[in-house]
């Protein structure tokens, strides 16, 4: 059951990754490699694995069972240091107390890259403004960070990110709690990043923008593939409980999802 | 783009800051020294130090030299390491575990080293061969095990929480002893000394515990600013700090532990004065920002500032009498916090 081959040219790979806590199996034989430059989504109910998944490929947590492996090194043979210098982390929602301001926190992002011997420089200056332009925050630069608002943190927490100059950015629901405006544009914003990305989302007619998506149920890796070969009646069914199909925009051709709740319970 | 946040590491720019910060603690300390029931010239503290250090050999009044050298002095220089230890202890803790009201006696340390000094000075244990400081050191340090202990074995949610509560249990089981053996074996007289010395007293303090106190707060606040970047990117909790590639684990470690040998060491020479580890890193954060390079080197400035005046102040306000120092920090420093919280409390 246990797959082990490598795959060949895998920016960031799992392999047959499993993490339980306190008896409870959050995660159990998951595999998955990511590509350099693809942008991959991970779908599935709440509970599901998502965020565990993240937490692994980041190596925030390790994992019980199973591997990652980043550019081919095992992330248990690296320090947190230089995981840091190329997997960067969006949280869910991360907040503070201290009263710091935007460019304080996206600052932050440098961290991995300072030491006694490599002080802070005018390139880290340039790389922070750089990461700042990218997510258009420049005039709110010195604003306190509690006065801006979720949109802006969130991209403030990417920005952060960016500054840590990384190869793959892992998100955690970044659209969560925001309003439907900064959701398309903080999507936008991700899967026009020129990183690879690993987005944990919720709207499935959002995830349908990812190049890849993995589905996830009850801690298990359950379809991985292109969204619309993905997303099939039966998975929606199976995994989401939901009825679903494929519409087409009159208006632009485009392909959405309609999903709607099943009419029997019964639908065992 | 005039950025205030991360200072340039420039070397000039950091030894000028602290010659600045030198010289005003000189200056704290001979004002502390100046100033008492009997005030010593500026001249005469000049000439005492030139002749202690130098064997000037001034003619000076041998008892004038007594106080300088032996008394105010020392006293002096304890109380400015302690406010500047127990005020890092603080900032160090409160970032760590991302709470406001953290400070350096949550670890369980004031309570054990209270339930320590109890058992030496009460009920006796030792026979006297052990000094109520040795005492109040052992109980810090037990007490302070027992928290870890019973942190790293919870099942917490988080680190942070774990350590907390831990330490809320812990303080208070020793607490209880406390009160037990005092209600149990102390007369009126006994309880009365504890009291005193449990709020703060530096009257006992000699050139012994300048050796002792002045290394370990040096020590402790080079660690401190080691760590200052791995303690910045605390700033949005753990998991975020993880992947900014700080080692959790290890540095809430060695800085937990460094702060409570930093408390346990100035809770044991001068028992356990309040409010400053509390409230002089909430004070500093807002004048000087939450950056750790600037937020850990002033807060050891203020609260050694802090603590001499509080000393002077615990001296001179009632004639003929010395008030425990902690309630000088409680009733000088609560008011001045509020100032602080109210007036300064807006994004700058």
């Amino acid at each position: 059951m246990s797959t082990r081959q490598e795959v060949p040219g895998a920016m960031l790979e799992g392999s047959d990754l499993s993490y339980s806590v306190k008896g409870a199996t959050l995660l159990s034989g998951v595999s998955l490699a990511i590509q350099p430059g693809e942008n991959l989504g991970v779908v599935g109910p709440n509970g599901s694995g998502k965020s565990t998944l993240l937490k692994l490929l980041a190596g925030i947590q390790r994992p019980s069972q199973g591997e990652v492996r980043l550019g081919g090194k095992r992330l248990s043979a690296l320090s947190r240091r230089d995981i840091a210098r190329q997997v960067a982390v969006v949280e869910q929602h991360a907040q503070t107390g201290d009263s710091i301001s935007l460019l304080q926190a996206v600052e932050l992002g440098r961290t991995p890259w300072l030491s006694a011997l490599a002080p802070w420089g005018d390139e880290d200056d340039r790389i922070v403004a750089q990461a700042i332009a990218d997510v258009s925050l420049q005039h709110l630069a010195h604003r306190a960070w509690h006065t801006l608002s979720g949109g802006e943190q969130q991209r403030g927490h990417i920005a952060r990110a960016l500054a840590q100059r990384p190869q793959v950015l892992l998100l955690d629901e970044p659209t969560n709690h925001l309003d439907i405006q900064q959701q398309l544009s903080i999507l936008r914003l991700v899967q026009d990043l020129p990183v690879t990305t690993v987005v944990a989302l919720h709207d499935l007619n959002q995830a349908l923008g990812c190049d890849r998506l993995a589905v996830m149920d009850g801690g298990r890796l359950v379809a991985l593939g292109s969204p619309f070969d993905v997303l099939s009646p039966a998975l929606l069914d199976e995994v989401f409980g939901v009825r679903g199909h494929w519409l087409v925009d009159p208006f632009d051709g485009a392909r959405v999802l309609r999903l709607r709740a099943p009419e029997s319970q019964a639908s065992a | 783009m005039t950025s205030v946040s991360m200072p340039r590491s420039s070397v000039v720019r950091i030894f000028g800051h602290g010659a600045w910060a030198i010289a005003l603690l000189a200056l704290a300390v001979l004002a502390g020294v100046a100033i008492g029931e009997t005030s010593i010239s500026l001249p005469v503290i000049v000439q005492v130090l030139a002749n202690k250090l130098w064997a000037a050999g001034f003619p000076l009044d041998p008892i004038d030299e007594g106080i300088v050298w032996n008394y105010r002095l020392t006293r002096a220089i304890v109380a400015a390491t302690c406010g500047a230890g127990l005020a890092v202890s603080g900032v160090v803790l409160q970032s760590l575990l991302r709470n406001p009201l953290a400070d350096p006696y949550l670890l369980g340390i004031s309570a054990g080293a209270s339930t320590g000094a109890v058992l030496v000075a009460i009920i006796g244990i030792g026979a006297g061969t052990i000094s109520l400081s040795t005492g109040a050191f052992a109980g810090a340090i037990a007490a302070f095990a027992l928290v870890a202990l019973l942190a790293r074995s919870s099942r917490g949610q988080t680190a942070a929480g774990q350590i907390i509560l831990a330490g809320i249990a812990g303080s208070q089981l020793f607490n209880a002893l406390t009160s037990f053996l005092i209600t149990k074996s102390a007369n009126a007289e006994q309880a009365r000394g504890i009291m005193f010395w449990l709020l703060g007293n530096l009257s006992g303090v000699r050139w012994s515990s300048v050796a002792l106190s002045v290394p370990v707060v040096v020590l402790g606040l080079l660690v401190c600013l080691w760590h200052r970047r791995a303690l910045d990117a605390f700033t949005f909790g753990s998991d975020s700090a993880a992947s900014l590639g700080i080692p959790v684990r290890r540095v809430q470690a060695v800085l937990i532990l460094t702060a409570a040998l930093m408390t346990a060491v100035m809770v044991s020479i001068v028992g356990s004065i309040g409010f400053v580890g509390l409230v002089i890193p909430h004070a500093v954060r807002l004048m000087a920002g939450v950056r750790h390079a600037r937020l850990l080197p002033l807060s050891a400035l203020i609260g050694a500032l802090f603590m001499i005046a509080a000393d002077v102040l615990s001296r001179t306000l009632i004639k003929g009498q010395v008030l425990p120092i902690g309630v000088i920090t409680a009733l000088v420093g609560a008011p001045v916090f509020a100032m602080i919280l109210v007036r300064g409390n807006r994004p700058r």
